[in-house]
């Protein structure tokens, strides 16, 4: 892949502000996010540095505001700012991970499918097309909401993160499966690959070290696409009260109880949240058509 | 007629499968004799009910009672309602279907237009401005936008209300909100959110593959042939982008029925996806159970719909040349 990389990478970037600016965007909150603690203004979450007294602080620059609290404060004076960044740090971690988990179990089936071919192939991609026929959003959603009436309310709290990561990442396996599976098809008959068999390289040898290297091109620009789709049903489980608890709340989480005070005038414990969720999902999805777009130049 | 038969039997196995995961929650998750009975209840007389409600039976009899129950509709007593289940749904399923259908019609009436209009007039501004709009409509999460619709038309507007269904009519012999103005103020912030996801993503498909169609050698042949663009359009064009887009319809109808249940929380509309977040909630594993393959149930009769039109619309399927 990374000979890919051409000359006129730079050339393309430069040329496509829209992308850049993205991908600075994409940058700074993964930067600010996982720093949390060193950029936040406050500490959010520790109940012994939130006063009561400070609630429901408006933005800074609106009347009755405070300057401590640049975009204002929740129902238990907390700094919106501040529980923006800690939540967005949960957001990026699942939406992250959870794609990373869809790439390997996607690539494993994908390349076994499309190199052996046959029975294995048949099998294979029979499940994939009927997981295909239900809404990965669906699929996450119930593993979650199985998960949450079964187990005890503090367990599933603490293990909140891991299982979405784990009901996203199943939920989202088998485009990637797919496209794997087409590439790794086409690959199979090149002369590369027969070349690889007649001088006696293992099988394993071949697929890892010869074939993966050309399919992760496109996979590449699946993967981010898919984590702005992974941040959007994190945020959607979240807020539907599936996802992360509210001592640990993510974006989603945020909104969901900013939405409750919706009526009493307090729009920026709702609406801060929400366009840095749709900032971030824009971004990505625009840095992925970026690239899907330079890596075929028959679309230019 | 031998890939319709091959895709029923199919569908009938992705349903065993649905009810075995029904079923398994059903076995796994908590213990149906412990929330039936109270405390001063006996071992004794637990044991009798144990064996009265077959649960020593040997695993795969009870999975095949399971089965013939929910084919007979009968799928166990609701725990936090003390009801029949299949009757709760029967009582919740009214809501949803006019929900989805409500926008599933809006969706596809402002798509197919749109999607052509993209099409053909790929470089005009009304063209790019709708192409642009529609990134943000594919990006927006729709529990969001519930939410910025309801500040914006129930919080600063005061236009339109923000939950419930509204007043209920009955027409046609169908009792439905559609029928009175309230029902219908009710139903257009929700209809919309639900409906502008699936808009995004029709349009963008039947935009792709109109580009791709009027690229093809027959549609220059016809050109060529000096036919008006009308007939080439929508004679030519159109005809050859339908597979794809049917069956990208009929995935999307069945995944309105997914997002309704994020749009029915937002607007808090008394639908399936209501009572589904209320069986989570509340750890009621029948009610959850029971969703479960009733949803499994819509998916696979949508497909096995789209693969009856494939049959109908592309001759090659039927012909057995694929």
């Amino acid at each position: 892949m990374f000979e890919r990389i051409r000359s006129d990478f730079w050339y393309e970037l430069v040329n496509s502000p829209v992308t850049v600016v993205s991908a600075i965007i994409i940058a700074v909150m993964i930067i600010g996010c996982t720093f949390a603690p060193v950029f936040a203004p406050h500490t959010p979450f520790d109940p012994a540095t939130i006063s009561i007294m400070d609630n429901n602080m408006p933005p800074a620059w609106a009347d009755g505001a405070d300057p401590r609290f640049l975009l204002g404060t929740d129902l238990q004076g907390r700094d919106v700012l501040s529980a923006m960044l800690y939540g967005g740090r949960i957001s990026l971690l699942v939406g992250i991970g959870a794609v990373a988990l869809s790439v390997v179990i996607g690539m494993t089936v994908g390349l076994l499918a499309g190199y052996f071919g046959g029975m294995t192939d048949a099998v294979l991609m029979r499940i994939a097309e009927i997981q295909f026929a239900f809404p990965p959003i669906l699929i996450a959603l119930l593993f979650n909401g199985i998960l949450k009436a079964s187990l005890p309310a503090d367990v599933f709290a603490q293990a909140a993160v891991p299982i979405m990561i784990l009901a996203i990442g199943l939920a989202g396996w088998v485009q990637f499966a797919r496209i794997v599976r087409a590439s790794a098809m086409v690959q199979r008959g090149q002369d590369y690959v027969t070349a690889c068999h007649a001088i006696g390289l293992p099988t394993p040898t071949i697929i890892l070290r010869h074939i993966t290297p050309n399919i992760l091109g496109p996979v590449l620009v699946l993967a981010m696409l898919q984590i702005a789709v992974a941040i959007v049903t994190e945020a959607t489980l979240s807020f539907l009260g599936l996802g992360t608890p509210l001592t640990q709340p993510s974006l989603g989480a945020l909104i969901q109880i900013g939405s409750q005070y919706l009526f009493s005038g307090i729009w920026w414990v709702v609406i801060f949240p929400g366009i840095m969720l749709l900032v971030m999902v824009v971004a990505f999805n625009l840095v992925a058509d970026w690239v899907r777009d330079y890596l075929n130049p028959r679309l230019r | 007629m031998f890939f319709l038969l091959a895709r029923l039997v199919q569908a009938t196995v992705v349903m065993l499968c649905v009810a075995l995961v029904g079923f398994l929650v059903f076995q796994f998750v908590g213990d149906p004799v412990l929330s039936l009975v109270g405390q001063e209840t006996s071992v004794e007389d637990r044991e009798a009910l144990r064996e009265s409600l077959g649960l020593n039976d040997p695993i795969l009899l009870q999975y095949a009672r399971y089965v013939v129950n929910a084919v007979q509709g009968d799928f166990g007593i609701s725990y936090s309602f003390n009801r029949d289940v299949s009757e709760m749904i029967a009582d919740r399923l009214p809501a949803t279907i006019e929900l989805v259908m409500l926008s599933g019609v809006l969706s596809l009436l402002l798509a197919i237009p749109a999607g052509i209009y993209t099409g053909i007039r790929r470089k005009g501004g009304i063209a790019q401005t709708i192409m642009a709009l529609s990134v943000i409509g594919v990006s927006i999460p729709s529990f969001l936008l519930g939410i910025l619709l309801i500040l914006v038309f129930s919080v600063w507007l005061n236009w339109l209300p923000s939950f419930g269904r509204g007043d209920v009519a009955v027409m046609f012999g169908m009792r439905s909100s559609l029928f009175t103005w309230d029902g219908l103020s009710h139903a257009l912030m929700p209809a919309a959110v639900l409906c502008l996801f699936q808009l995004g993503v029709i349009l963008r498909l039947i935009r792709a593959e109109m580009l791709e169609v009027l690229r093809t050698d027959y549609i220059r042949f016809a050109w060529a042939r000096g036919l008006p663009g009308q007939r080439v359009y929508f004679r030519h064009a159109l005809k050859n982008t339908l597979v794809p887009v049917v069956t990208a319809i009929g995935l999307q109808l069945s995944s309105l029925f997914a997002f309704s249940i994020i749009t029915e929380r937002v607007f808090q509309w008394p639908g399936m996806g209501s009572l589904l977040l209320h069986a989570i909630g509340q750890s009621d594993i029948p009610l959850l159970a029971a969703y479960l393959i009733f949803v499994g149930l819509v998916f696979t009769i949508s497909n096995l719909v789209v693969d009856a039109i494939y049959v109908l619309i592309d001759p090659r399927i039927r012909h057995g040349a694929l």
